[in-house]
Protein backbone atom coordinates (compact mmCIF):
# COMPACT_ATOMS: atom_id res chain seq x y z
CA UNK A 1 0.00 0.00 0.00
CA UNK A 2 3.06 2.48 0.72
CA UNK A 3 4.41 2.35 -2.29
CA UNK A 4 1.48 3.44 -4.53
CA UNK A 5 0.81 7.09 -5.03
CA UNK A 6 -2.65 7.12 -3.37
CA UNK A 7 -1.06 4.85 -0.41
CA UNK A 8 1.55 7.80 0.31
CA UNK A 9 -0.92 10.56 -0.26
CA UNK A 10 -2.83 8.90 2.82
CA UNK A 11 0.64 8.53 4.77
CA UNK A 12 1.37 12.05 4.20
CA UNK A 13 -2.44 13.35 4.86
CA UNK A 14 -2.38 11.26 8.17
CA UNK A 15 1.16 12.39 9.36
CA UNK A 16 0.29 15.75 8.25
CA UNK A 17 -3.19 15.81 10.43
CA UNK A 18 -1.36 14.82 13.71
CA UNK A 19 1.13 17.43 13.28
CA UNK A 20 -1.71 19.75 12.21
CA UNK A 21 -3.05 18.96 16.33
CA UNK A 22 -0.08 19.43 17.64
CA UNK A 23 0.14 22.57 16.40
CA UNK A 24 -3.35 23.30 17.58
CA UNK A 25 -2.88 21.88 21.10
CA UNK A 26 0.42 23.68 21.20
CA UNK A 27 -1.38 26.75 20.63
CA UNK A 28 -3.45 26.36 23.45
CA UNK A 29 -0.91 25.71 25.42
CA UNK A 30 1.38 29.02 24.76
CA UNK A 31 -1.58 30.90 25.25
CA UNK A 32 -1.00 30.10 28.28
CA UNK A 33 1.54 33.46 28.12
CA UNK A 34 -1.53 35.59 27.97
CA UNK A 35 -2.44 34.77 31.88
CA UNK A 36 1.15 36.04 32.38
CA UNK A 37 4.81 34.80 33.34
CA UNK A 38 2.45 33.20 35.93
CA UNK A 39 0.53 31.32 33.19
CA UNK A 40 3.21 30.12 31.67
CA UNK A 41 5.52 29.10 33.67
CA UNK A 42 3.44 26.90 35.65
CA UNK A 43 2.14 25.38 32.02
CA UNK A 44 5.66 24.26 31.21
CA UNK A 45 6.48 23.15 35.07
CA UNK A 46 3.26 21.08 34.31
CA UNK A 47 4.62 19.55 30.93
CA UNK A 48 8.16 19.08 32.35
CA UNK A 49 6.50 17.42 35.45
CA UNK A 50 5.34 14.26 33.35
CA UNK A 51 6.59 11.52 33.63
CA UNK A 52 9.62 11.19 31.40
CA UNK A 53 8.71 7.85 29.19
CA UNK A 54 5.56 9.33 28.52
CA UNK A 55 7.54 12.79 27.39
CA UNK A 56 10.11 10.66 25.48
CA UNK A 57 7.68 8.64 23.86
CA UNK A 58 5.65 11.58 22.73
CA UNK A 59 8.91 13.09 21.22
CA UNK A 60 9.71 10.59 19.12
CA UNK A 61 6.07 9.81 17.86
CA UNK A 62 6.15 13.42 16.53
CA UNK A 63 9.92 12.90 15.71
CA UNK A 64 8.55 9.95 13.51
CA UNK A 65 5.89 12.18 12.78
CA UNK A 66 7.57 14.54 10.97
CA UNK A 67 10.27 12.20 9.21
CA UNK A 68 7.86 10.49 7.66
CA UNK A 69 5.84 13.22 5.85
CA UNK A 70 9.26 15.34 4.95
CA UNK A 71 10.72 12.27 3.63
CA UNK A 72 7.70 11.66 1.82
CA UNK A 73 7.32 15.04 0.92
CA UNK A 74 10.47 15.06 -0.91
CA UNK A 75 10.11 12.21 -2.65
CA UNK A 76 6.56 12.54 -4.14
CA UNK A 77 8.16 16.08 -5.17
CA UNK A 78 10.68 14.38 -7.25
CA UNK A 79 8.64 12.11 -8.95
CA UNK A 80 5.77 14.50 -9.89
CA UNK A 81 8.93 16.48 -11.61
CA UNK A 82 10.20 13.67 -12.92
CA UNK A 83 6.70 13.07 -14.44
CA UNK A 84 6.59 16.03 -15.87
CA UNK A 85 9.73 16.61 -17.75
CA UNK A 86 9.17 19.83 -20.30
CA UNK A 87 7.53 22.10 -19.11
CA UNK A 88 5.09 24.46 -20.75
CA UNK A 89 6.27 27.98 -22.61
CA UNK A 90 3.29 29.31 -21.54
CA UNK A 91 0.92 27.94 -19.23
CA UNK A 92 -2.35 28.97 -17.23
CA UNK A 93 -3.35 27.75 -14.18
CA UNK A 94 -7.03 28.15 -13.23
CA UNK A 95 -7.38 26.28 -9.55
CA UNK A 96 -3.84 25.92 -8.83
CA UNK A 97 -2.86 28.02 -5.97
CA UNK A 98 -0.19 30.02 -4.85
CA UNK A 99 -0.13 27.66 -1.29
CA UNK A 100 -0.41 24.30 -3.60
CA UNK A 101 2.32 24.95 -5.84
CA UNK A 102 4.82 25.90 -2.99
CA UNK A 103 3.78 22.95 -0.53
CA UNK A 104 7.80 21.56 -0.85
CA UNK A 105 8.96 25.24 -0.37
CA UNK A 106 6.69 26.08 2.85
CA UNK A 107 7.33 22.33 4.14
CA UNK A 108 11.04 22.73 3.61
CA UNK A 109 10.60 26.38 5.21
CA UNK A 110 8.85 25.17 8.31
CA UNK A 111 10.99 22.13 8.79
CA UNK A 112 14.06 24.07 9.04
CA UNK A 113 11.69 26.55 11.18
CA UNK A 114 11.29 23.46 13.57
CA UNK A 115 14.65 22.75 13.61
CA UNK A 116 15.59 26.49 15.00
CA UNK A 117 12.51 26.25 17.30
CA UNK A 118 13.60 23.30 19.15
CA UNK A 119 17.20 24.77 19.39
CA UNK A 120 15.95 27.85 20.27
CA UNK A 121 13.37 27.27 23.29
CA UNK A 122 13.60 23.39 23.68
CA UNK A 123 17.57 23.03 23.64
CA UNK A 124 17.55 26.60 24.52
CA UNK A 125 21.41 26.50 22.47
CA UNK A 126 21.28 29.69 20.09
CA UNK A 127 22.66 33.21 21.79
CA UNK A 128 21.08 35.85 23.32
CA UNK A 129 18.78 34.07 25.53
CA UNK A 130 17.87 34.79 28.96
CA UNK A 131 18.26 31.43 31.23
CA UNK A 132 16.89 32.75 34.68
CA UNK A 133 15.03 30.73 37.65
CA UNK A 134 12.13 32.25 38.66
CA UNK A 135 11.16 33.02 42.90
CA UNK A 136 9.86 29.59 42.84
CA UNK A 137 12.95 28.14 41.98
CA UNK A 138 12.00 26.70 38.38
CA UNK A 139 12.78 27.79 35.31
CA UNK A 140 11.64 31.09 34.27
CA UNK A 141 10.01 29.91 30.49
CA UNK A 142 8.24 33.90 29.82
CA UNK A 143 11.21 35.51 30.47
CA UNK A 144 13.32 33.10 27.88
CA UNK A 145 10.11 34.17 25.20
CA UNK A 146 10.41 37.34 26.29
CA UNK A 147 13.55 38.46 25.66
CA UNK A 148 13.50 36.43 22.32
CA UNK A 149 10.73 38.03 21.21
CA UNK A 150 11.89 41.59 22.22
CA UNK A 151 14.06 41.96 19.05
CA UNK A 152 12.62 42.88 15.71
CA UNK A 153 14.63 39.76 14.10
CA UNK A 154 13.32 37.07 16.93
CA UNK A 155 9.47 38.40 16.70
CA UNK A 156 10.02 38.94 12.88
CA UNK A 157 11.41 35.35 12.18
CA UNK A 158 8.48 33.54 14.46
CA UNK A 159 5.72 35.81 12.39
CA UNK A 160 7.53 35.20 9.13
CA UNK A 161 7.52 31.71 10.18
CA UNK A 162 3.27 31.69 10.60
CA UNK A 163 2.55 33.25 7.55
CA UNK A 164 4.57 29.68 5.88
CA UNK A 165 2.86 27.71 8.16
CA UNK A 166 -0.67 28.95 7.10
CA UNK A 167 0.37 28.85 3.29
CA UNK A 168 0.85 24.78 3.86
CA UNK A 169 -2.52 24.42 5.99
CA UNK A 170 -3.95 26.79 3.91
CA UNK A 171 -3.86 23.99 1.24
CA UNK A 172 -2.64 21.32 3.52
CA UNK A 173 -6.21 20.88 5.28
CA UNK A 174 -8.97 20.30 2.44
CA UNK A 175 -5.94 18.36 0.96
CA UNK A 176 -6.57 15.79 3.77
CA UNK A 177 -10.03 15.66 3.88
CA UNK A 178 -10.00 14.90 -0.28
CA UNK A 179 -7.32 12.32 0.26
CA UNK A 180 -9.15 10.56 2.83
CA UNK A 181 -11.94 10.57 0.63
CA UNK A 182 -13.97 12.25 2.62
CA UNK A 183 -15.03 15.15 0.41
CA UNK A 184 -17.67 15.51 -2.32
CA UNK A 185 -18.23 18.29 -4.96
CA UNK A 186 -20.51 19.89 -2.30
CA UNK A 187 -18.74 19.90 0.69
CA UNK A 188 -15.62 20.63 -1.27
CA UNK A 189 -15.73 24.27 -1.40
CA UNK A 190 -16.79 24.34 2.48
CA UNK A 191 -13.85 22.31 3.73
CA UNK A 192 -11.38 24.94 1.69
CA UNK A 193 -13.01 27.64 3.78
CA UNK A 194 -13.08 25.95 6.95
CA UNK A 195 -9.70 24.65 6.40
CA UNK A 196 -8.58 28.60 5.95
CA UNK A 197 -10.58 29.20 8.63
CA UNK A 198 -8.39 27.02 10.96
CA UNK A 199 -5.12 28.00 9.44
CA UNK A 200 -6.07 32.04 9.52
CA UNK A 201 -7.03 31.49 13.60
CA UNK A 202 -3.45 29.49 13.66
CA UNK A 203 -1.80 31.87 12.05
CA UNK A 204 -2.85 34.85 14.36
CA UNK A 205 -2.71 32.92 17.17
CA UNK A 206 0.15 32.50 17.24
CA UNK A 207 1.90 35.70 15.87
CA UNK A 208 0.11 37.43 18.57
CA UNK A 209 2.49 35.59 21.07
CA UNK A 210 5.61 37.12 19.40
CA UNK A 211 3.90 40.53 18.27
CA UNK A 212 2.49 41.66 22.08
CA UNK A 213 5.84 40.71 23.54
CA UNK A 214 7.34 42.97 20.89
CA UNK A 215 5.19 45.74 20.90
CA UNK A 216 5.09 45.50 25.26
CA UNK A 217 1.76 44.41 25.29
CA UNK A 218 2.76 41.19 27.40
CA UNK A 219 4.93 42.59 30.04
CA UNK A 220 4.51 39.38 32.92
CA UNK B 1 -22.99 37.66 -39.90
CA UNK B 2 -19.50 39.09 -40.18
CA UNK B 3 -17.99 36.49 -43.23
CA UNK B 4 -16.37 39.02 -44.98
CA UNK B 5 -13.90 40.09 -42.21
CA UNK B 6 -11.07 37.65 -41.89
CA UNK B 7 -8.66 37.44 -39.33
CA UNK B 8 -4.68 36.91 -39.27
CA UNK B 9 -3.58 35.09 -36.85
CA UNK B 10 0.29 34.58 -35.55
CA UNK B 11 1.17 31.11 -34.40
CA UNK B 12 3.74 30.00 -32.34
CA UNK B 13 3.37 26.44 -32.47
CA UNK B 14 5.85 23.24 -31.47
CA UNK B 15 7.43 21.20 -33.72
CA UNK B 16 9.13 18.20 -33.25
CA UNK B 17 10.07 14.91 -35.88
CA UNK B 18 10.13 12.18 -33.30
CA UNK B 19 10.55 11.25 -29.98
CA UNK B 20 14.50 11.49 -29.74
CA UNK B 21 14.24 15.17 -31.63
CA UNK B 22 14.70 17.81 -28.74
CA UNK B 23 11.94 20.23 -30.60
CA UNK B 24 11.44 23.89 -30.79
CA UNK B 25 8.76 26.50 -31.54
CA UNK B 26 7.99 27.59 -35.19
CA UNK B 27 6.37 31.12 -35.88
CA UNK B 28 4.09 31.11 -38.55
CA UNK B 29 1.20 33.39 -39.72
CA UNK B 30 -2.04 32.22 -41.19
CA UNK B 31 -4.24 34.50 -42.85
CA UNK B 32 -8.23 34.40 -44.05
CA UNK B 33 -9.38 33.14 -40.98
CA UNK B 34 -13.28 33.75 -40.38
CA UNK B 35 -14.90 33.29 -36.61
CA UNK B 36 -16.88 30.32 -37.98
CA UNK B 37 -13.04 28.26 -38.13
CA UNK B 38 -12.70 25.90 -35.92
CA UNK B 39 -9.35 25.79 -34.04
CA UNK B 40 -8.78 22.57 -35.97
CA UNK B 41 -9.69 24.32 -39.40
CA UNK B 42 -7.99 27.19 -38.86
CA UNK B 43 -4.50 24.57 -38.32
CA UNK B 44 -5.82 23.06 -41.84
CA UNK B 45 -5.42 26.16 -43.08
CA UNK B 46 -2.33 26.80 -41.54
CA UNK B 47 -0.93 22.52 -43.18
CA UNK B 48 -2.52 23.54 -46.87
CA UNK B 49 -0.55 26.80 -47.00
CA UNK B 50 2.26 24.64 -45.63
CA UNK B 51 1.65 21.81 -48.37
CA UNK B 52 1.62 24.52 -50.58
CA UNK B 53 4.82 25.83 -50.47
CA UNK B 54 6.61 22.47 -49.94
CA UNK B 55 6.97 22.37 -46.14
CA UNK B 56 6.10 19.32 -44.02
CA UNK B 57 2.54 20.17 -42.26
CA UNK B 58 1.83 20.18 -38.34
CA UNK B 59 0.54 16.87 -37.18
CA UNK B 60 -2.05 17.13 -34.86
CA UNK B 61 -4.68 14.06 -33.28
CA UNK B 62 -8.53 14.62 -34.62
CA UNK B 63 -11.21 11.93 -35.26
CA UNK B 64 -14.53 13.32 -34.85
CA UNK B 65 -14.39 17.18 -34.46
CA UNK B 66 -17.65 17.10 -32.64
CA UNK B 67 -16.48 17.09 -29.49
CA UNK B 68 -17.09 13.22 -28.13
CA UNK B 69 -14.04 11.19 -29.68
CA UNK B 70 -11.10 12.57 -27.42
CA UNK B 71 -8.62 12.55 -29.70
CA UNK B 72 -8.34 16.02 -30.41
CA UNK B 73 -4.89 17.25 -27.65
CA UNK B 74 -3.36 20.46 -27.90
CA UNK B 75 -2.11 23.14 -25.31
CA UNK B 76 -3.62 26.51 -26.46
CA UNK B 77 -1.73 29.21 -24.62
CA UNK B 78 -1.34 27.21 -21.92
CA UNK B 79 -4.42 25.38 -21.08
CA UNK B 80 -5.42 22.25 -22.50
CA UNK B 81 -7.68 22.35 -25.06
CA UNK B 82 -7.71 26.24 -24.69
CA UNK B 83 -9.39 26.62 -21.34
CA UNK B 84 -13.18 27.31 -22.55
CA UNK B 85 -15.06 25.45 -19.92
CA UNK B 86 -16.53 22.13 -21.57
CA UNK B 87 -14.83 22.63 -24.80
CA UNK B 88 -12.63 19.83 -26.81
CA UNK B 89 -10.36 22.03 -28.78
CA UNK B 90 -11.85 20.60 -32.18
CA UNK B 91 -14.95 22.75 -30.59
CA UNK B 92 -12.86 25.73 -30.10
CA UNK B 93 -13.91 28.13 -32.24
CA UNK B 94 -11.82 30.83 -33.54
CA UNK B 95 -14.42 33.76 -32.46
CA UNK B 96 -12.90 33.12 -29.35
CA UNK B 97 -9.91 35.00 -30.85
CA UNK B 98 -8.88 38.50 -32.27
CA UNK B 99 -7.23 39.68 -35.41
CA UNK B 100 -3.37 39.89 -35.18
CA UNK B 101 -3.71 37.08 -31.79
CA UNK B 102 -0.46 35.54 -30.84
CA UNK B 103 -1.51 31.98 -30.06
CA UNK B 104 0.82 29.32 -28.52
CA UNK B 105 0.29 25.50 -29.31
CA UNK B 106 2.19 22.41 -27.31
CA UNK B 107 1.43 19.16 -27.18
CA UNK B 108 0.16 17.30 -23.99
CA UNK B 109 3.89 17.43 -21.74
CA UNK B 110 4.08 14.52 -19.78
CA UNK B 111 6.98 11.66 -19.05
CA UNK B 112 4.13 9.29 -19.61
CA UNK B 113 2.83 10.68 -23.11
CA UNK B 114 5.72 10.07 -25.58
CA UNK B 115 5.47 13.18 -28.22
CA UNK B 116 5.16 11.28 -31.49
CA UNK B 117 5.43 13.89 -34.16
CA UNK B 118 5.01 17.86 -33.52
CA UNK B 119 1.35 18.32 -31.20
CA UNK B 120 0.77 14.22 -31.36
CA UNK B 121 1.67 12.17 -28.41
CA UNK B 122 1.05 8.33 -27.68
CA UNK B 123 -1.59 8.17 -24.78
CA UNK B 124 -1.18 4.14 -24.49
CA UNK B 125 -0.49 4.97 -21.03
CA UNK B 126 -3.93 5.76 -20.38
CA UNK B 127 -5.32 2.35 -22.11
CA UNK B 128 -2.92 0.37 -19.50
CA UNK B 129 -4.65 1.95 -17.19
CA UNK B 130 -7.94 1.14 -18.19
CA UNK B 131 -5.96 -2.72 -19.43
CA UNK B 132 -5.52 -3.05 -15.09
CA UNK B 133 -8.93 -3.10 -14.48
CA UNK B 134 -11.40 -0.49 -15.80
CA UNK B 135 -13.52 -3.09 -17.20
CA UNK B 136 -15.96 -5.46 -15.52
CA UNK B 137 -15.07 -9.60 -16.70
CA UNK B 138 -18.60 -11.09 -16.38
CA UNK B 139 -20.58 -13.70 -18.48
CA UNK B 140 -22.41 -11.09 -20.33
CA UNK B 141 -25.03 -14.34 -21.99
CA UNK B 142 -28.26 -12.64 -24.12
CA UNK B 143 -29.57 -8.96 -23.41
CA UNK B 144 -30.55 -8.84 -19.48
CA UNK B 145 -34.28 -8.07 -18.85
CA UNK B 146 -34.85 -4.29 -18.30
CA UNK B 147 -34.78 -3.69 -14.49
CA UNK B 148 -33.21 -7.07 -13.51
CA UNK B 149 -30.50 -5.38 -11.68
CA UNK B 150 -31.79 -2.49 -9.97
CA UNK B 151 -29.41 0.99 -9.96
CA UNK B 152 -30.75 3.85 -7.65
CA UNK B 153 -31.35 6.87 -9.85
CA UNK B 154 -28.68 8.78 -8.20
CA UNK B 155 -25.54 6.23 -8.18
CA UNK B 156 -26.73 6.03 -11.63
CA UNK B 157 -26.28 9.67 -12.73
CA UNK B 158 -23.32 9.79 -11.00
CA UNK B 159 -21.82 6.77 -12.70
CA UNK B 160 -22.77 8.39 -15.95
CA UNK B 161 -21.40 11.36 -14.70
CA UNK B 162 -18.17 9.73 -14.22
CA UNK B 163 -18.11 7.71 -17.83
CA UNK B 164 -17.94 11.23 -19.43
CA UNK B 165 -14.71 10.69 -19.73
CA UNK B 166 -13.40 10.62 -22.93
CA UNK B 167 -9.64 9.73 -22.63
CA UNK B 168 -8.51 12.35 -24.10
CA UNK B 169 -5.59 13.22 -21.23
CA UNK B 170 -6.23 16.71 -20.83
CA UNK B 171 -6.34 16.26 -17.33
CA UNK B 172 -2.81 14.64 -16.88
CA UNK B 173 -1.61 17.78 -19.46
CA UNK B 174 -3.12 20.11 -17.20
CA UNK B 175 -2.06 18.83 -14.20
CA UNK B 176 1.38 20.48 -12.41
CA UNK B 177 2.31 17.00 -11.73
CA UNK B 178 1.31 15.12 -14.32
CA UNK B 179 -1.04 13.01 -12.43
CA UNK B 180 -3.61 10.58 -14.30
CA UNK B 181 -5.97 10.94 -11.20
CA UNK B 182 -9.09 12.24 -12.32
CA UNK B 183 -9.13 9.96 -15.31
CA UNK B 184 -8.23 6.59 -13.21
CA UNK B 185 -11.05 8.15 -10.65
CA UNK B 186 -13.49 8.60 -13.49
CA UNK B 187 -12.90 5.27 -14.58
CA UNK B 188 -12.59 3.71 -10.71
CA UNK B 189 -15.65 5.39 -9.62
CA UNK B 190 -17.95 4.34 -12.41
CA UNK B 191 -17.44 0.78 -12.05
CA UNK B 192 -17.69 1.18 -8.30
CA UNK B 193 -21.07 2.75 -8.35
CA UNK B 194 -22.94 0.23 -10.17
CA UNK B 195 -23.75 -3.21 -8.99
CA UNK B 196 -21.95 -4.88 -12.07
CA UNK B 197 -18.22 -3.26 -10.75
CA UNK B 198 -18.84 -4.00 -7.16
CA UNK B 199 -17.73 -7.28 -7.24
CA UNK B 200 -14.11 -6.43 -9.03
CA UNK B 201 -13.79 -3.24 -7.41
CA UNK B 202 -11.33 -4.17 -4.66
CA UNK B 203 -8.98 -5.36 -7.18
CA UNK B 204 -9.34 -2.96 -9.77
CA UNK B 205 -8.53 -0.21 -7.39
CA UNK B 206 -5.61 -1.76 -6.58
CA UNK B 207 -4.11 -2.52 -9.52
CA UNK B 208 -5.03 0.53 -11.50
CA UNK B 209 -3.70 2.96 -9.28
CA UNK B 210 -0.65 0.29 -9.36
CA UNK B 211 -0.71 0.50 -13.64
CA UNK B 212 -0.66 4.60 -12.59
CA UNK B 213 2.29 4.47 -11.32
CA UNK B 214 4.28 1.92 -13.76
CA UNK B 215 2.91 4.32 -16.72
CA UNK B 216 5.46 6.74 -14.94
CA UNK B 217 2.31 9.73 -14.27
CA UNK B 218 3.20 11.75 -10.71
CA UNK B 219 1.00 12.04 -7.91
CA UNK B 220 -1.82 13.85 -6.95
CA UNK B 221 -1.14 17.19 -4.71
CA UNK B 222 -4.70 18.24 -5.18
CA UNK B 223 -4.54 21.16 -7.37
CA UNK B 224 -7.67 20.29 -8.98
CA UNK B 225 -6.13 21.78 -12.09
CA UNK B 226 -7.55 18.72 -13.76
CA UNK B 227 -11.45 19.42 -13.35
CA UNK B 228 -10.75 23.01 -14.85
CA UNK B 229 -9.05 21.22 -18.18
CA UNK B 230 -11.78 18.59 -18.00
CA UNK B 231 -13.67 18.84 -21.73
CA UNK B 232 -16.20 17.08 -20.00
CA UNK B 233 -15.99 18.86 -16.51
CA UNK B 234 -15.28 16.01 -14.43
CA UNK B 235 -15.51 16.22 -11.07
CA UNK B 236 -12.54 15.72 -8.76
CA UNK B 237 -14.88 13.91 -6.66
CA UNK B 238 -14.52 10.99 -8.26
CA UNK B 239 -10.90 11.42 -7.08
CA UNK B 240 -12.01 11.47 -3.66
CA UNK B 241 -14.10 8.15 -4.39
CA UNK B 242 -11.10 6.76 -5.80
CA UNK B 243 -9.37 7.40 -2.75
CA UNK B 244 -11.98 6.31 -0.35
CA UNK B 245 -12.28 2.88 -2.62
CA UNK B 246 -8.78 2.12 -2.39
CA UNK B 247 -8.61 2.21 1.63
CA UNK B 248 -11.76 0.29 1.57
CA UNK B 249 -9.60 -2.25 -0.59
CA UNK B 250 -6.74 -2.40 2.77
CA UNK B 251 -9.27 -4.11 4.64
Amino acid sequence: MFSTSIGRKIVMAVTGCCMLLFAIVHLLGNSSIFAGAVGLNSYAQHLHSLPLPIIMAFRAVMLGLFLVHVLYGIQLTIENRTATPTSYAVKVSRKTTFASENMIWTGLLLGAFIVYHLLHFTFRVTPGLTLVNDAAGHFNVFAMVASSFSSFAGAGLYAAAMVVLFLHLYHGIQSFFQTMGWNCDCIQPKITTAGMLVALVLLLGYVSIPLSIFFGILKG
Amino acid sequence: MSDHKTMTINLVVWRQKNANDPGKFENYTVKGITEHHSFLEMLDVLNEDLIKTGKLPVSFDHDCREGICGMCSQVVNGAPHGGQERTTVCQLHMRNFHDGDTIYIEPWRATAFPIVSDLVVDRTALDTIIQAGGYVSCHTGGIADGNAILIPKPAADEAMDAAECIGCGACVAGCPNSAAMLFTGAKVSQLALLPQGKAEAKARVKNMVEAMKECGFGNCTNHYECQASCPKGINVKFIARMNREYIKAQF
